[in-house]
């Protein structure tokens, strides 16, 4: 009686076992937190609760990107306002360290130079209509452009010269280049429009300074279709990120941004969770201890990230691709003209501008190392008006960050150099009206000293009537084009001699770095010990054969 | 007529603690000077694993050892003594070369000369201490942060003490590895190290007398 409970016993609890197991066996599926949800594809159907082309106000034929604009106001009230509060319509930043006004109406940089009497053409890129001179309305809501970002046909282009508005006729672009840019179709853009993809990003973010790859060297039409060589996060075939996964917008502020980067974000991953930390970091979503290989070598690396940017590694080089980066714009030799005493163009063997009697001289190049810099997230410029020394190459932007800063890292950057025009009386840069259809554009004239009149004149800011060239850099940190993992940089990389942190300066790197003092009284001894044991056992030997002699 | 004595000088513990920190050693300068920039073999992230794995075994070989000299009593034979030094210094400066007889007769309870104990007691005591105290700052290089002492020592000042111990040790090698040639024949002392018998019949001063 007793056996039998014992079994009836011992088989409930088996059941209960098996019952518990098989349950237990399969766990609800749980999505790892450090990977965030992969963009989907444009082909797949949209989820939206509006299907655009099924809208009265957008059943018309529309004359011109305002009138677009004015009817996406009908229903998205709030939209124009929203992006008039953001740097893609005031194109204007102050820095909150030192109060200076930034921003692309304020900046010189190191291609174009500046916008400043130049809007015309600059605002080919600015998310608006209309924006030719200090007239433009910065209030008036159906100058903002709404398509430049959410067209989903990849047909709206907008071109140098129409101060920002879209293409409505057929117009041959460049200019007597013989190839021709189609009138947009409005409507049909109108009703096909989308969340922002890479190529809408792209149409200014990859085109900058004028031509594919120009600017940046991490961002180029390649990214429209990259594979997982050029970028493991926007590999259409994998998991196929828009700008906006990381750059992620609310009220149309974009995240991320060239004037104030998060240069040193530390902590766990938090993608969308923290308030205060940017999400277009690496950090955001794989936090600052990311590497789980083997226990030896992840802790390793998990340690650097205190003194490393994420990109350091993780992008070995940039503008790996055939496009390439432009290295180099030296101003100084715009306006020479060809044999025949008119302007030329000279292409280089990759078919990049090489030379431009408008423009100068180019360099271009792919497959580019970066040059590192401890880097704290603020960016210090020569604005317009700025003093500069001419005896050195002017920084016209300068990476801060020292050694040791608990928010520097060492960055990659790409470094483009130059020489522009500086005004040797007052010795600050030149603001140049290049673009235009005036008497007065360099363009247009090839006569510097008309140039300069009128953009000194339009930026307010006396001209000596003298000047000279000077040499001028810019940093751009690197941070896209982030390749896959086997294809990040190697330890020895760094810590070798003549290793890629040659140059950074306030760390002990081992491998790199030695003390010469002691490293020759180290070997002198070692090898005195070497000698006196040589000398000690060799007068042994001889002694004892001379013995048995 | 002396019936050949040997004499059981290191234990089974002893000499497998001996040779595998040999081993160990050789290992960690190996790698240490191919961290050092010195050359290359096995590749800056390999040497520096290894290192740091032959770091830990020789910490936890030590451990053990620090224990079983605690347990044995064994930690007497470290004691150093000025007794007799000279006559040391003298043997191996000239007795040596003469075939004078050897100053210092070991015993299971004195299984070191006096320079022997002097040069091990300033291993235990200045080297090891110069090379596992850098070691283990440089180790966790990570985590100073964590405790403030980013502020108070620098990574530098770490590696260069842990260099100068590597170069200590080294030379250390060098002259430990020759003195074993001096026995009565050249491996007499590996001999012994290997199976912890000492052939006392041999010595040179039981061999003068005979």
């Amino acid at each position: 009686m007793s056996q039998k409970k014992t079994w009836l016993a011992a088989g409930l609890l088996g059941a209960i076992l098996a019952w518990s197991t098989a349950w237990g066996s399969t766990p609800p599926p749980v999505a790892p937190a450090t990977v965030p949800v992969p963009a989907k594809t444009p082909k797949a159907a949209s989820k939206s609760t509006v299907d655009h082309s099924k809208l009265k106000e957008l059943q018309k034929k529309f004359a011109s990107g305002p009138e677009v604009t004015k009817a996406c106001l009908n229903c998205h009230t709030e939209a124009a306002k929203q992006v008039q509060g953001t740097k893609h319509w005031t194109w204007e930043y102050s820095d909150p360290k030192t109060g200076q006004k930034l921003g692309k109406k304020n900046v010189i940089n190191n291609y174009c130079t500046t916008t400043i009497s130049n809007e015309k053409d600059c605002m080919a890129c600015h998310a608006g209509y209309g924006w030719k001179d200090a007239s433009f309305d910065f209030a008036a809501e159906d100058n903002v452009d709404c398509l430049i970002c959410h067209d989903g046909t990849a047909t709206y282009r907008k071109l140098p010269g129409d101060a920002g508005h879209p293409v409505y006729e057929r117009k041959e672009f460049p200019h007597g280049s013989g190839k021709f840019v189609e009138a947009v179709d409005l409507q049909k853009v109108a009703q096909s429009v989308a969340l922002p993809r890479r190529s809408n990003c792209g149409s200014c973010h990859f085109y900058g300074a004028g031509g594919d790859g120009t600017k940046h060297g991490d961002l180029d039409s390649a990214l429209k279709n990259p594979g997982k060589y050029l970028d493991v996060h926007m590999d259409a075939k994998g998991l196929n990120f828009t700008c906006t996964t990381c750059h992620a917008t609310a009220g149309h502020q974009v995240s991320g941004s060239r004037y104030a980067m998060t240069a040193a974000q530390t902590g766990p991953a938090h993608i969308r969770g923290k308030a205060d930390a940017s999400p277009a970091s690496c950090q955001s979503c794989h936090g600052d201890k990311p590497h789980k290989e083997s226990i030896l070598h992840a802790e390793r690396l998990n340690t650097h990230s205190d003194k490393l940017a994420c990109q350091t590694c993780h992008i070995p080089q940039f503008a790996r691709d055939s496009i390439g980066t432009e290295t180099s714009w030296d101003w100084s030799t715009a306006t020479q003209m060809g044999p025949a005493g008119k302007p030329i163009f000279v292409k280089d063997s990759a078919g990049r501008r090489a030379f431009d009697s408008k423009k100068g001289n180019f360099a271009w190049d792919s497959y580019l190392v970066p040059e590192y810099r401890w880097f704290n997230g603020h960016v210090s410029y020569k604005a317009k008006g700025d003093v500069i020394d001419p005896a050195c190459t002017v920084e016209i932007n300068h990476p801060d960050g020292e050694p040791g800063d608990a928010d520097a890292r060492i960055w990659p950057f790409k470094i483009h150099r130059g020489k522009q025009a500086y005004d040797t009386e007052n010795n600050y840069l030149l603001v140049v009206h290049t673009a235009g259809e005036d008497d007065t554009a360099l363009w247009r004239n090839f006569d510097w000293q008309k140039a300069i009149a009128t953009g000194m004149q339009t930026a307010g800011l006396p001209y000596s009537g003298k000047f000279g060239f000077v040499s001028t850099e810019m940093s751009w940190p690197i941070t896209h084009m982030v390749a896959p993992k086997t294809d990040a940089l190697g330890c020895a990389q760094c810590h070798s001699a003549n290793g890629r942190l040659q140059d950074i300066s306030g760390i002990y790197l081992p491998g790199r770095d030695h003390s010469r003092l002691l490293d020759s009284v180290g070997w002198v001894v070692v090898l005195l010990s070497l000698l006196g044991v040589l000398i000690h056992g060799g007068t042994r030997v001889v002694l004892h054969f001379k013995h048995k002699g | 007529m002396n019936a050949p004595t040997r004499i059981y000088l290191y234990r089974r513990y002893e000499r497998f603690w001996h040779w595998s920190q040999a081993v160990l050693v050789i290992f960690m300068l190996v790698t240490g000077f191919e961290i050092h920039g010195v050359y290359q073999n096995f590749g800056f992230q390999r040497a520096v694993e290894y290192h740091t794995l032959a770091a830990w075994a020789l910490l936890t070989l030590w451990a053990f050892t620090i224990f079983w000299q605690f347990t044995t009593g064994e930690w007497r034979q470290y004691i150093p003594t000025l007794n007799r030094v000279l006559a040391m210094v003298r043997y191996y400066a000239y007795g040596i070369f003469v075939n004078a007889p050897h100053p210092f007769h070991k015993t299971a309870g004195k299984k070191h000369n006096p320079l022997q104990r002097l040069a091990y007691v300033t291993l235990l005591a200045m080297v090891s201490p110069l090379i596992w105290g850098s070691g283990f700052f440089y180790l966790f290089y990570g985590y100073w942060k964590d405790f403030g002492l980013d502020r108070t020592i620098s990574l530098e000042w770490v590696a260069l003490a842990h260099t100068a111990g590597a170069f200590m040790m080294l030379t250390f090698f060098i002259v430990h590895v020759y003195l074993t040639t001096t026995g009565h024949t050249p491996f007499a002392h590996i001999k012994t190290m290997v199976t912890g018998w000492e052939d006392a019949e041999a010595e040179e001063g039981a061999a003068g007398k005979a």
